[in-house]
């Protein structure tokens, strides 16, 4: 009976839905879609992880529309969600007003909840699968897919995009408007001050220069990963309308000249935008998240602080230069860019997300000693994830090894899947453990040996599929293709059974998360608060 | 010239004692961090000291393989090298179409792959009996994608498409299309 009394209600009752305030809802609801979407990205890698091993139990199409959904549910449905939900809590939380627009705030998770299913729907039933990089005139080539899916497919992105797009307008409107019955706000300051620009002008000040930020670091954070949103989701809106116009002229019966467009350029173009989430907001983002994770950890001020804001501003910049190390193949790439571009601009990444590790570790090892709780056993495995991705990513930006490294399962493993899987995943779920007492108002957690094994059971899962990845990739195993001889098949045997593990480690983690706030309780979670929606938590009695 | 198999196993010893090494540090530091100490706070100059040495490595590691990996600097000055062999490859619906005669080249010679695409972006990859690789470039459409390399070691090579161009793609293998004699 306790069981079933802790499923409906919860790890002792504790969770209260009717306490929550409309915004602590709303977070809540970003992360119950990021989760369900986290949940179709890895049953899809599992299911593409035994593909991997036995080609035959699926057919080839079926398997490269998985292939094509796969990232970008993994992006934009599950990791957009939380750290979407994330920042449009925390950026009020953290300067104490009520967020610009409730409204759109709920609006973009709905969109990106509806244009996640959309395009994964279209992509299950049409077999869609241009691939993520969309390399021309692949998503046009409609001798192999079917226009009316792509149409489909192509337009649940641009919803996705207009939701993020609403995300951008409510955080930059958060930051700088004045709310009702306040003191007016300076505007043009605080987005100086959240971009950069006080303190890139204070460097060519002589006099009067400005000591104290009105934007805290963490907000800052989110602020300059945000523009990088912005720039994002318009290439890839701007990219989905002009396949749809192949699309829709195909459907009325034109069928347009593909050479109409250069694959070079356009290839170019695709990965400045994509390349802005790759190396711009998500590295970014998370070196922001690890210095507001390691402030709150230790209640101490951040080690350099200064220079990590700065460093942050560094960031952005190099995201909008990096892109061309995806082009070192490419033989009609200008050398200079490969050169410029390709190395050195992105071995500056090296130097900015090393100094954002390093200032969280100081952070960190001044407070000690630290009890040794989830977000801070998360957050070292965060920081373990891109310690490892990280010069895994440097060296394939190389000349000489991108010529035996290129879409080898090295890129994929060792740089991409442990980034995402070990270094971001793990950083959010730092953030999802230590603001799961806020946003919840005091729900207990229901099992701490539960969020052990979800500790345990990921990095391990997530440092092993990388690792025998990458050792077949150094073998020469390809990504974005399939084996049908078995060739590979120890190291895909061995990288599924890691996969395993990061997959009983999510069950683990949902099912304490089911346990600790009931059924009743995540139900409630999408209905509408009576509180007050200008309080981010409930007001002090 | 160095065989590219030579160089992979050099990456594979260096990243596997870096990985090795950062897993111990963070495990070091994730039981330190727990354990009462001396209140620390560190001198500023340790921070610039690391952002040096990460200066140092990230610049560092694009000179020393520059100057110790062979087709680095033969692929940035290709246009001003002779090739002793020059082989037109042409691909289309995923077919490599190939020169009529066998592709035959002698050891120590430099031999320039020329590989247009008449509709798809088109990988095109050498990969050893074991399936390991060789090199491999991308095949942009519109474009000339060409690779110049020297063959040291005798060797049958089969052609591989190395970039996703729709389902078919897995398909386009050309088993044992280079030959490399003494």
């Amino acid at each position: 009976m306790k069981f079933i009394e802790t499923f409906l209600h919860g790890e002792e009752g504790l969770f209260k839905p009717k306490t929550l305030t409309p915004m602590q809802k709303l977070v809540l609801r970003f992360v119950v879609v990021s989760l369900v979407f986290y949940f179709f990205a890895l049953f899809e890698g599992m299911l593409m992880r035994i593909m991997q091993v036995d080609p035959s139990l699926m057919p080839a199409d079926q398997y490269f529309g998985m292939l094509t959904a796969h990232p970008l549910v993994g992006i934009f449905g599950s990791t957009y969600s939380l750290v979407f939900g994330a920042f449009l809590f925390l950026v009020p939380f953290l300067m104490k007003k009520p967020i610009w627009s409730f409204k759109l705030a709920n609006w973009t998770w709905i969109l990106i909840a509806a244009g996640t299913m959309i395009f994964w729907t279209a992509g299950f039933l049409t077999h869609y699968s241009p691939l993520y990089t969309l390399y021309w005139p692949l998503p046009a080539d409609f001798t192999q897919f079917n226009p009316l899916g792509g149409a489909i497919f192509i337009t649940g992105i641009a919803i996705i995009m207009v939701g993020t797009a609403f995300f951008v307008i409510n955080i930059f409107a958060t930051i700088t408007y004045t709310p009702e019955g306040w003191e007016k706000q300076p505007s043009g300051k605080l987005i100086k001050s959240a971009l950069g620009i006080d303190a890139f002008s204070n460097l060519f000040k002589k006099r009067d220069k400005q000591k104290e930020h009105l934007v805290s670091l963490p907000v800052a954070a989110v602020a300059r990963g945000t523009v990088d949103v912005a720039l994002n989701a318009g290439i890839i809106l701007f990219t989905g309308v002009l396949i749809l116009v192949y699309m829709v002229a195909y459907l009325m019966g034109y069928d347009l000249k593909h050479s109409a467009i250069d694959a070079l350029l356009y290839k170019n173009w695709f990965w400045w935008g994509l390349d802005l989430i790759a190396d711009g907001l998500v590295l970014i983002f998370v070196a922001g998240t690890w210095y507001l994770l390691a402030m709150l950890i230790t209640g101490k001020q951040l080690f350099m602080q200064n220079i990590a804001r700065a460093a942050l501003l560094v960031e952005l910049v190099v995201s909008w230069t990096v892109w061309s190390h995806h082009l070192m193949s490419d033989q009609a790439q200008p050398g200079i860019l490969k050169i410029l571009s390709g190395e050195l601009v992105t071995a500056f990444e090296l130097i900015t997300q090393g100094l954002a590790f390093f200032i969280t570790l100081v952070t960190l090892w001044s407070a000690r000693p630290l009890k040794m709780t989830n977000p801070l056993k998360f957050l070292l495995g965060g920081l373990l994830g891109f310690g490892l991705a990280v010069p895994a990513g440097i060296m394939q930006a190389d000349i000489g090894l991108n010529r035996i490294l290129h879409n080898t399962q090295w890129i994929i493993g060792p740089h991409v899947h442990v980034a995402i899987l070990v270094g971001l995943t793990m950083t959010l779920y730092s953030a999802v453990y230590i603001l799961f007492p806020i946003v919840t108002n005091g729900a207990k957690l229901y099992s701490q040996k539960l969020a052990n094994v979800h500790f345990w059971f990921h990095l391990i899962g997530g440092i092993g599929m990388g690792a025998f990845m990458g050792m077949a990739g150094l073998h020469g195993m390809l990504r974005r293709t399939l084996y049908y001889n078995g060739e590979f098949n120890l190291y895909m045997i061995l990288a599924a059974l890691s996969g395993t593990l990061m997959f009983i480690a999510f069950l683990a983690f949902f099912y304490n998360i089911v346990m600790s706030l009931g059924l009743n309780g995540v139900i409630q979670v999408f209905t509408p608060s009576k509180l007050d929606v200008k309080d981010t938590v409930p007001a002090a009695e | 010239m160095v065989d590219s198999q030579v160089v992979l196993w050099g990456q594979t010893i260096a990243y596997t004692c870096y990985a090795l090494a950062i897993m111990a540090l963070m495990a070091w530091f994730g039981y330190k961090i727990t354990r009462q100490g001396d209140a620390y706070k560190a001198p500023t100059k340790l921070f610039y000291a690391f952002v040096s040495v990460l200066i140092v490595a990230g610049v560092s590691l694009h000179i020393i393989t520059y100057n110790t990996i062979p087709w680095a600097p033969m692929d940035m000055n290709r246009a001003d090298i002779k090739a002793d062999k020059v082989f037109e490859i042409t691909v289309a619906n995923h077919q490599f179409n190939l020169p009529a005669e066998r592709m035959i080249i002698k050891v120590g010679e430099k031999a320039l792959f020329n590989v247009t695409s008449a509709d798809l972006t088109y990988g095109f990859g050498l990969f050893r009996r074991d399936n390991s690789m060789l090199f491999q470039m991308q095949v942009v459409p519109g474009h000339n994608n060409d690779i110049l390399w020297q063959f040291n070691k005798p060797g049958v090579y089969s052609i591989r498409s190395t970039e996703y161009s729709g389902p078919k793609g897995a398909q386009m293998i050309v088993e044992n299309a280079v030959e490399v004699i003494e």
